[in-house]
């Protein structure tokens, strides 16, 4: 048979999918081992277990200076900043999105200007924000918001254009007006797009996050990896960094399953990944 | 309102950029009618079905209803069925149904519920059962065949009750066997309802078996230097020996919205 048409099977494809994960650890593991022959008090590739050990300690020891458990009041942090962020940039997308791409006069009057505005890196904006919000939450929501929305809005228009004419035009013969086919039509249809746009969305999201984590804060999952940098605690950093790739990777998978779930008409047709 | 046709298509003309689609387009329909519009591709006859839903304005002349001009955008007076997207993917069969109830009762969220919901539910279970989808009432239409999506397409449209019913090619997609099912669907519809229907088809068999008036569209003249300079018009306006459009009152009822979901909605 033709290798297009043949299929692994369930645990063969749990199997293959696991391979290349389990092949870095081994290759890391391997490497590791081999510079700690060299050099017993290595801080750069840790063994397995003292990683373990440290992210333990961030977990479940409270710090000596606070006496809180630092990865869940950091994880807390970064976390309502993120949602923070990518809500206020899922209000802009559904508003700005659906007036864009629905309502001509708006789209002339605002596409150049949001197309233009995305193409500004967020991060040059950052200073800006700095000084106009302080050092607090808000520029960092702020940067959340501005690295996101205008793409997601853009993504929205798309969505709203592309609802074939004939479904509004269907809409307008039932009697509908405007607000009705927005609620009624427009709304439900770009939904489950609006929740890939989101999923796509937290990817630059989680950047900008760190980033000014990194920069100005005093909690916070990219403000703690940058702060014992300085002590070149890989041991800290590289389990920071798995864990920020597994919630990421949870929340990209809870925002399918809920689409999945919320809209079984647009899951009809074929796979997705 | 006797005399007077039900449609008028006066001198009516569409240009897009310099090249003429239609021209002198000259048609007085009379209610009742199902008219059938055949001819070649790109001839115009799509353009023309649009012109009458407002989906498109003529560049010259007119077109009126019941002796008024067309209103510039669709409206629930012309109802349309497309060969595809005619139907909400996002809603059920049944949804689909009672959208137009919703519209009609609910200005601000365009939604019923409670018992409102119920009784616009329970006033198209007879519809449900009269296109066979009363099995398949809580499945998306991407779960039913071709033939079953047109059916929804067609009663979703006569729900409105239009003064005139427009189709697309509406048959076009589906396969031979249910086209004959759809096209005896059509016809009695259109007996009961005694509605005027115009029927952009490309086949002409089924315009001459469905139609009591056929229209064929084509070009008269042709340059081939310049082959935008003449478009095309109705060069065969053929009236069709039938029996008489004839009136069944239960029927009409069936297809009547039993007017209990305007008014008592909760935010109407």
């Amino acid at each position: 048979m033709r290798l297009i048409n043949r299929k692994p099977s369930r645990v063969a494809a749990f199997a293959l999918g696991m391979a290349p994960f389990l092949a870095a650890i081994i290759a890391y593991a391997v490497a590791s081992h081999y510079r700690r022959l060299d050099n017993p008090a290595d801080k750069l590739l840790p063994s397995l277990p003292d990683m373990a050990a440290a992210f333990g300690r961030m977990a479940f020891t409270p710090d000596r200076r606070s006496g809180d458990l630092l990865l869940w009041v950091d994880t807390l942090d970064s976390l309502e900043r993120l949602a923070a962020g990518m809500g206020v940039a899922v209000v802009l997308a559904l508003s700005l999105g659906i007036l864009i791409g629905f309502i001509p006069h708006a789209r002339a009057s605002l596409a150049p200007f949001i197309a233009t505005f995305s193409l500004i890196p967020p991060i040059t904006i950052l200073p800006i924000l700095f000084i106009i919000f302080g050092l607090g939450e808000v520029s960092k929501v702020m940067l959340i918001v501005i690295g996101t929305a205008p793409v997601m809005i853009r993504s929205v228009a798309q969505s709203v254009m592309e609802i074939p004419r004939e479904l509004i035009i269907k809409a307008e013969t039932l009697g509908a007006s405007v607000w009705q086919m927005m609620v009624r039509v427009v709304l439900p249809q770009i939904l489950p797009k609006l929740i890939t746009a989101m999923r796509l969305g937290l990817v630059p999201a989680w950047i900008f996050l760190i980033s000014a984590e990194a920069i100005a804060s005093t909690s916070g999952l990219g403000y703690r990896i940058f702060l014992v940098r300085r002590y070149l605690a890989m041991d800290v950093i590289l389990p920071y960094v798995v864990w920020i790739t597994l919630l990421a990777f949870i929340l990209d998978r809870l925002l399918l399953m809920a689409s999945r779930r919320a809209f079984p008409w647009y899951h009809m047709h074929g796979e997705s990944l | 309102m006797s005399d007077q046709p039900k449609v008028s298509v006066q001198n009516v003309a569409k240009i897009y950029d310099g090249t003429i689609v239609l021209e002198r387009l000259n048609l007085d329909i009379e209610a009742g009618a199902l008219c059938t519009i055949v001819g070649a591709s790109g001839c115009g006859k799509s353009t023309f079905l649009r012109m009458l839903l407002s989906q498109e304005t003529p560049s010259r002349g007119q077109i009126l209803i019941d002796g008024e001009v067309l209103p510039s955008e669709p409206t629930p007076d012309r109802g349309i069925v497309f060969q595809r997207y005619s139907v909400f993917p996002h809603l059920t069969v049944e949804e689909n149904l009672i959208l137009s109830a919703e519209f009609d009762a609910a200005p601000f969220t365009g939604r019923l519920r409670g018992s409102a919901r119920a009784r616009a539910r329970d006033d198209i279970a007879e519809t449900l059962e009269r296109i066979g989808l009363a099995q398949a009432r809580s499945r998306y239409p991407a779960q039913l065949s071709g033939g079953m999506q047109q059916r929804l397409a067609i009663a979703q449209a006569l729900l409105k009750k239009p003064k005139i019913l427009l189709l697309d090619e509406p048959f076009g997609a589906l396969d031979p066997g249910i086209r004959a099912d759809m096209q005896a669907l059509l016809t009695e519809l259109w007996r009961e309802l005694s509605m005027t229907i115009f029927m952009v088809t490309h086949d002409i068999h089924e315009a001459f078996k469905l139609g009591t008036r056929v229209l064929v569209f084509d070009k008269i003249r042709h340059d081939p230097a310049a082959p935008e300079r003449w478009g095309a018009t109705i060069t065969y306006d053929l009236p069709l020996d039938r029996p008489g459009v004839q009136t069944y009152p239960d029927a009409k009822a069936l297809f009547a919205l039993k007017n209990t979901t305007r008014g008592d909605a909760p935010d109407a």
